[in-house]
């Protein structure tokens, strides 16, 4: 009996990715078993699915076999609080980590979100300015190359120049290199104290926020068509220092000291269509005005120049839109990336637009998936 | 051979580059090869007496490119890049090229590529683990001519520099608008960025502010095909793989950067700087994880022992605390407010551990004063030993009391003296291991306690390197914490981007690995039928 005749099951009505029905689906629980499945499906063409919060990101797979799930590979392994790291099993969830005794994980993730799928998704939130995104916060990393081999990278101190950092590289790879099975993160500790502040302010004060050296967790922009554009900055630290950093806050934006964070704060923008928009700080206020002016609401990191915009599909040409959103992007020295759009829309769309190094990328993957078959056509360049 | 090589030779980088002045006497200098080093041809000095035709032909090419004085073949010449910061690897490199633009780099690789002939990179040849020691039959490109800062942008909190500017010249440049460049290894008034990305270098405030890596958001590279490829960007989150992540400590074996832009951080709005010391290396690392345990990240935690203090006090009369078994440096950073309240958190953290003084810097004077015997302590050293080997190992701090304890044993075991000076806030040993090099077989002995080092970090759970890299000498060791799986799936990316192996050959890998066909896309009958599952669903 192979892994896969132990392990695998018949797809259910529930069990496609991006529209694509898969014909087995398998929910190994521990790393040796997952290697032993991935050896046993050489031949197969694999979706890894975590929470399958984003499952409807990027474009179908090109082909579909099998889905593994990684809601049985779960369980903090260790959590080392004296060196602040944790070691877990892919599919934790991330609010468990969230709410370590006395420590965080601190990469902002929605409910339901795994460990494995938000290093997958390479997915952040309103906290990076302070604390980087996953790339940043990962320290070690299992994955299992589709060929079914285990392999290691990194370990569990902060502190490693050991070999190549293959861990950046699973970051953001949306399953298309194999399968993390275990991840080690850097933990911080839970703030004694924090506070927002929120004001109706236009985007271009972010940058006096900046300047004003604050030293803020996040600096938010949310811009709705036709009504004020607010900012809210998250200020964390001591009790005293958080009071007196938030009204200084507070005075410098005509805002006000808040202890819950608006509703907006963190959350993908309303709409069928959605775009990540990048680009350097000066040029934020200018990619805001654009995606407005273009019909999107936006928000995001103003203080990172990380920014979601989304839109209804039907309110207009899509296709235009991201054209617009793009050529804004690339001029504010970034990039525009669709995540999601309707299945009606979506092959018509560049998700990506120009990539630097996509033939190095193909090279990668051509080295670490000779067949293709993780996650085909999920990817930039059709990877 | 290299023993009676004078060792200051470490850390001059040949023509164009400032003589490294005092930080010669820093250097480690072990000045015999190491016990089970890598194969001896890889350490003969000499390169041979005449140049093989292909070299010549090559020399030719590129003197056509670069110009006549940018092609070094002289042999006089050529061995003032025998080595870089670890001088017991020497190795003659074939030919010297000091290009001036990308685009020259770039044609010298492609030569290079057509010719089958290996290359190395060499930034300011301050590296401590044999990362730029050239190859025999090789290339050395050496990027002291490429030294512009193309921009600083602190609007955007970028700065575009090329690979051979200097580190603290970043921070020089950003510093009257008020950023700074976090990444502050101890050498960082001679090395140069692209080293820094080659290696992920880190520094003392490294701690709150993360390393090389976290801190560069775009390269222009030369592939070891000889392209120009941008990797990254002015923003962060490019989209595809994260080529630039798996770059930026790759030690020159995927490419050469040869634009570099980085992130400036805005500098703090308020720094105090604190000296504790503890009768013993015990207490001291009591208080370390204490701090670290209370959830203050300081922006700085460094250690020294009682013999590292005592050189220091010898060579630059710090003045730190009489009778102190250890001191820890205790940097704080960031608005008033906060700096305040974690002050008094730690300066009570170190009195409940054992503190038996502790002194506040009142000015930047006296900030200065107190960084002084910790920045001056490797070249201390110096002065204590004729002759010292620096490890650099890490290990998870709350280990730090016991494996400070093992590693005196270690070495008392075997008749050596060891200075411990490192970061400790992150747990990265950096033991100085002293002998003398007039006595027959105690280079060797020395370097078999600096390995147990190793091995005592690896059994705690860290790693064989914190920041000096794996290079020549450490790429023994790989296989302590990495299987062969691991390390052939390192080997992976290798490939992906030198599939000839010409980029900074022998380095990193422990053994030599060849890379086999490129591979492609199989076709054929649908795979579940071939699996036999077919039929099942
Ligand atoms: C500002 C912001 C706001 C967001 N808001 C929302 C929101 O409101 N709602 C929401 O649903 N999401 C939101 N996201 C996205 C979400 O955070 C991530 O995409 C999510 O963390 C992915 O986790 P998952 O377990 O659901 O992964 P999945 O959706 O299951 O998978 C995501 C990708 O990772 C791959 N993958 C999953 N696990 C593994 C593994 N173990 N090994 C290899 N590859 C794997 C999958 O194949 C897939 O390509 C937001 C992101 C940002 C940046
Ligand atoms: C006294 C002293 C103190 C030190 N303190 C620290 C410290 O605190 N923290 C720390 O991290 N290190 C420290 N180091 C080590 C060293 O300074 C760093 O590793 C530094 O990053 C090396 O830079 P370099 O320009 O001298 O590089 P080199 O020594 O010239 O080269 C180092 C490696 O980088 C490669 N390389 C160089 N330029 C490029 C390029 N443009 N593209 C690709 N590859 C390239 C080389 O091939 C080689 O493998 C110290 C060294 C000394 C002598």
């Amino acid at each position: 009996m192979s892994a896969l005749d132990d392990l695998a099951v018949p797809a259910g009505d529930d069990d496609h990715v991006a529209g694509v029905p898969a014909h087995l689906v398998a929910a190994p629980a521990d790393t040796a078993q997952a290697a032993a499945l991935v050896a046993a499906a050489r031949d197969l063409h694999v979706v890894i699915r975590g929470g399958g919060t984003k499952l409807h990101w990027g474009p179908p797979p090109r082909a579909l076999d099998l889905i593994i799930d990684t809601r049985r590979l779960t369980g903090v392994v260790e959590h080392a609080a004296g060196d602040l790291i944790t070691v877990v099993r892919a599919g934790t969830p991330m609010s468990r980590l969230h709410r370590l005794p006395g420590q965080q994980l601190a990469l902002d993730a929605p409910d339901g979100a795994t460990a494995g799928g938000t290093v997958a998704a390479n997915a952040s939130g309103p906290r990076r300015l302070r604390y980087g995104t996953a790339r940043d916060l990962l320290i070690g990393i299992t994955v299992i190359r589709p060929d079914g081999v285990v392999t290691r990278s990194g370990g569990k101190v902060v502190k490693n120049v050991a070999g190549y950092d293959l861990g950046k590289l699973y970051t953001g790879a949306f399953g298309t290199l194999g399968l993390i099975t275990e991840c080690v993160f850097r933990l911080h500790p839970e703030p004694a104290a924090h506070s927002f502040v929120r004001a109706k302010a236009p985007p271009g004060q972010a940058a006096r926020v900046l300047a004003a050296q604050p030293a803020a967790s996040a600096l938010e922009v949310h811009a709705v068509p036709g009504a004020d554009p607010e900012l809210a900055v998250l200020l964390e630290g001591t009790p005293a220092g958080v009071r007196d950093r938030s009204a200084e806050m507070a005075r410098l934006l005509d805002g006000e000291v808040s202890a819950d964070p608006p509703p907006w704060w963190g959350a993908m923008p309303p709409g069928d269509v959605t775009v990540k928009l990048t680009g350097v700080l000066s040029q934020v206020p200018a990619l805001v005005a654009t995606a407005v002016g273009a019909g999107a609401t936006v928000s995001g990191s103003a203080g990172a120049g990380v920014l979601h915009a989304g839109f209804p599909a039907d309110g207009g040409d899509p296709h235009a839109r991201v054209a617009l959103l793009r050529a804004a992007a690339v001029r504010a020295g970034g990039h525009a990336v669709v995540l999601t759009a309707p299945d009606g829309v979506r092959p018509a769309l560049d998700m990506w637009g120009p990539v630097p190094g996509l033939a190095l990328m193909r090279r990668v993957k051509d080295r670490f998936d000779p067949g293709h078959r993780f996650a085909p056509g999920r990817f930039v360049g059709g990877i | 051979m290299a023993a009676d090589e004078p060792t200051s030779g470490a850390l001059t980088s040949g023509s164009g580059t400032p003589a490294p002045g005092a930080l010669t006497s820093g250097t480690p200098t072990a000045g015999t090869p190491a016990s089970g080093t890598p194969s001896s041809g890889a350490l003969t000095p000499g390169t041979p007496a005449v140049r093989s035709p292909a070299i010549d032909a090559l020399a030719a090419r590129l003197r056509d490119v670069l110009g006549q004085g940018q092609v070094l073949t002289d042999r006089q010449q050529l061995r003032t890049y025998e080595c870089d910061g670890l001088a017991q690897y020497r190795v003659v490199p074939a030919l010297v090229v000091l290009p001036r633009t990308a685009g020259q780099v770039a044609a010298v690789v492609r030569a290079c590529a057509d010719g089958g002939v290996p290359f190395v990179a060499r930034g300011s040849g301050t590296g401590l683990s044999g990362g730029a020691l050239p190859h025999a039959d090789g290339v050395l490109i050496v990027t002291s001519q490429l030294r512009d800062i193309l921009a600083v942008r602190p609007a955007d909190e970028r700065a575009v520099v090329q690979p051979g500017v200097i580190n603290l010249q970043v921070s020089r440049a950003a510093e009257p608008y008020g950023y700074y460049y976090a990444p502050d290894p101890s050498s960082q008034q001679i090395c140069s960025i692209g080293g820094n990305v080659a290696e992920n270098a880190g520094g003392a405030h490294c701690l709150k502010y993360g390393f090389t890596t976290n801190h560069v958001t775009g390269l222009e590279i030369v592939t070891p095909d000889g392209e120009l490829v941008r990797l990254g960007g002015d923003a962060p989150d490019t989209p595809g793989y994260d080529l630039l992540g798996a770059f930026v400590g790759s030690e020159g074996t995927l490419g050469i950067a040869t634009e570099v832009t980085v992130r400036l951080t805005r500098l703090p709005a308020t720094v105090r700087t604190l000296l504790a010391a503890f009768r013993t290396v015990d207490q001291a690392s009591a208080a370390t994880s204490a701090i670290i345990a209370a959830g203050v990240v300081p922006a700085a935690v460094e250690m020294m022992d009682a013999l590292a203090v005592e050189a220091a006090e010898a060579a630059v009369h710090c003045d730190y605390p009489a009778g102190a078994g250890a001191v820890l440096i205790v940097e704080l950073d960031g608005p008033a407010a906060e700096v305040q309240a974690q002050f008094e958190q730690v300066t009570r953290l170190c009195d409940e551990a054992g503190a038996f003084e502790t002194r506040v810097a009142a000015d930047d004077t006296e900030r200065q004063l107190i960084w002084r015997g910790r920045k001056s302590a490797f070249a201390a050293v110096g002065r204590i030993s004729p002759n010292y080997l620096v490890q650099d190992g890490v290990i998870p701090r709350t280990a730090l009391p016991e494996v400070l304890r093992r590693i005196g044993e270690v070495a008392g075991v075997h008749g050596f003296r060891v200075a411990n000076v490192f970061h400790a806030g992150d747990g990265n040993l950096h033991p100085l291991v002293l002998f003398d090099d007039s006595r027959p077989g105690e280079a060797e002995r020395a370097e078999s306690v600096s390995g147990a080092i190793l091995e005592l970090c690896i059994e705690h759970g860290g790693s064989i390197t914190g920041e000096h890299g794996v290079g020549m000498d450490k790429s023994r060791y790989m296989p302590l914490m990495f299987s062969a799986d691991d390390l052939e799936t390192m080997h992976l990316v290798r490939c992906a981007f030198d599939p000839d192996g010409l980029a900074n050959p022998g380095k990193v890998f422990p053994t030599p690995r060849l890379c086999g066909e490129r591979p492609g896309v199989h076709s054929g009958a649908h795979p579940l039928q071939e699996a036999g599952l077919g039929e099942v669903f």
